[in-house]
């Protein structure tokens, strides 16, 4: 026969006094404010998106068109979800070799003094309005810029992806990930560089001792190590690039046909500036939720990239452990 | 100290192999001194170091005994404000002369840390053929000499039907074995060994001493320890380092194991071989 010790009752009926009881209210409900948040404009769109996916059918995705005062009107943003990934992937393509770089000199490289004062710029930088980078890249960028795609066009012009028929370099594609590709440095730098700090030192000690390079120990030490967060930052980078409005609003010349993969032909989509485009100038409010059934689905393209990001980067901290 | 090379003598210390061996100089420390900064850490440490035989380097925390390792093999340059006066010769030259390639010297000098550092991104072979990598080394048939670090390090039969795995799923002890096996597969002349121990169990530290001891047959070690048997179990020869508070550190004495410990010649370095201070 065994005895048995009645079972304690821990922590349970124990009064928290009233300033922390006070202050974990204040935290949960502070919690659950962001959650009430996405909930609530998911629900928004999505009761807007419904109806307009259901008259127009899946031809909202797939055509490209935009004739509000048609009977019935029409529309189809096919040619603007697509305009939206390519300018992302432009983007991706310029920022993330020139963050990593900086990003690398900043750390490993560069005098302590010229690494803050980096550090400090970088930050700045981020820190620019959306607006202003706009107008700064239309009125000084914009120039030079129809320079590179002629050049681009001139040498490199047997590859599809530097055709270019019309003779006209303004409103691309490329300029419009250029201007993405600004505004991501700052932001993919700043994550990467606090990664690759992390890098523990014993192993970058020993990877010295193993008469390693810089390029031997960034590639098999440093990099491997901080992989999911560099990861992590680029995907937050490519979220700002996917949702960015005003910026591309300036140098993008909006069509609704698909530009599939001409980065330097005048003509691209994006969502978000479709939006803020076409807002002011709706033709009933039927075209008002035409929009915000195109940022719903703007928001669901963000939320399975970032759904991507995390698998990876989840992915890869589990062959780490 | 009698009792200290009994000890020795039992443990397959063989004190006249050693004094033989003295004969070839593999390195030598002329007048060294070095500074971080303005701070003066180490004054004019002079000390041979005979090959294939392991010399400790014993002393009080703080006294510059891991900062003068480092300068062996050039690690101590890459801290930002380090500087150092006098010659380290290697094989008779001079390792910080201006046409030496700081990588030849750290793969001619290998090193082993306080705290196990297997990358953990790599696989157990992985980082032992890791050094190949970093330097850009080449070696044949690397089967092969994946298996005679390993056994040199006195890990292949734990670990070889394992290789492909993770670094990470070693204990401590195996980890620093597989760090030796590392360090090993660039084929160093030399071995420095920076408290190896010090984060390890007592059986992993014996394992890791008897290691040290088969492996100074074929290199030579220079081993940096807080533990006064240890040094007595495996080195030939120790040199023991002090620095009064604030004053750079220096060598007090240095000379056979058997002396240090048995009959030193100087009162301090008695009352630390003897745990009076320290």
């Amino acid at each position: 026969m065994s005895i048995e010790t009645p079972m304690r009752d821990l922590g349970k009926g124990k009064k928290a006094n009233a300033g922390d009881r006070i202050f974990n209210r204040t935290i949960t409900g502070a919690a659950f404010t962001s959650l009430i948040i996405l909930a609530g404009i998911t629900v928004f769109l999505g009761a807007k998106a419904g109806p307009v996916l259901q008259e127009q059918g899946l031809s909202f995705l797939t055509e490209t068109m935009w004739d509000p005062l048609g009977v019935p009107p029409e529309f189809g943003i096919a040619g603007m979800l697509y305009g939206s990934l390519l300018l992302a992937v432009i983007a991706l393509v310029i920022s993330v070799p020139v963050s990593l770089f900086l990003a690398v000199f900043m750390v490993f490289m560069a005098p302590p003094k010229v690494s803050k004062i980096l550090t400090n710029l970088v930050d700045l930088m981020a820190a620019i309005p959306s607006v202003i980078i706009g107008l700064w890249a239309f009125y000084v960028l914009v120039p030079p810029a129809q320079e590179w795609q002629q050049l681009l066009n001139q040498y490199l012009g047997w590859i599809p992806l530097f055709q270019n028929e019309s003779g006209n370099f303004t409103g691309t594609p490329f300029i419009g990930g250029v201007v993405l590709a600004i505004m991501m440095v700052p932001i993919v730098t700043s994550i990467t560089a606090e990664v690759l700090k992390r890098t523990p030192p014993e192993l970058v000690n020993a990877a010295e001792s193993l008469g390693c390079s810089m390029f031997t120990m960034l590639r098999y030490v440093a990099l491997p190590f901080g992989r999911g967060g560099i990861v992590g930052g680029v995907m937050l980078g490519l979220g700002r690039a996917l949702g960015e409005t005003i910026a591309v609003f300036f140098v993008l010349k909006l069509v609704f046909d698909i530009n599939f993969y001409k980065i330097i032909e005048s003509g691209g989509g994006s969502i978000a500036t479709l939006i803020v485009s076409k807002f002011g100038e709706t033709n009933g409010e039927y075209e008002v939720n035409v929009l915000l059934a195109s940022g719903f689905f703007l928001f669901l393209m963000t939320l399975v990239v970032n759904a991507i990001a995390n698998l990876i980067v989840a992915r890869t901290d589990r062959l780490k452990s | 100290m009698e009792e200290t090379v009994v000890a020795m003598e039992e443990m397959g210390v063989d004190v006249v192999a050693a004094e033989r061996e003295s004969q070839t100089i593999e390195m030598s420390a002329k007048g060294v001194s070095v500074w971080f900064g303005k701070r003066k850490i180490l004054e004019n440490v002079n000390m041979d170091f005979p090959k294939k035989t392991v010399t400790a380097l014993i002393g009080p925390s703080g006294c510059g005994k891991s900062t003068f390792i480092r300068t062996l093999n050039r690690l101590h340059e890459l801290i930002p404000g380090a500087a150092l006066a006098g010659e380290i010769l290697y094989e008779g030259q001079d390792i910080y002369r201006q046409d030496v390639d700081p990588v030849h010297i750290r793969l001619a000098i290998g090193m082993v840390f306080q705290k196990p550092n297997p990358f953990p991104s790599m696989t157990i072979r992985g980082n032992v053929l890791s050094g190949l990598k970093l330097s850009g080394m080449k070696r044949p048939d690397h089967d092969a000499l994946v298996e005679q670090t390993l056994t040199s390090a006195g890990l292949w039969k734990e670990v070889k039907d394992r290789l492909n795995a993770p670094a990470g799923d070693l204990s401590g002890g195996q980890q620093q074995r597989l760090v030796i096996a590392r360090a090993l597969a660039v084929n160093p002349h030399v071995l420095l060994m920076d408290e190896p121990c010090s984060a390890l169990d007592p059986a992993s530290t014996l394992r890791i001493e008897e290691t040290i001891r088969e492996l100074s047959k074929d290199i030579t070690i220079i081993i940096v320890t807080h533990n006064m048997q240890q040094a007595v179990r495996v080195s030939d020869y120790t040199a023991f380092f002090l620095a009064e508070e604030n004053q750079p550190g220096y060598v007090v004495e240095q000379g056979l194991t058997t002396e240090i410990f048995g009959n030193p010649r100087d009162q301090r370095t008695l009352d630390y071989v003897n745990g009076r201070f320290g």
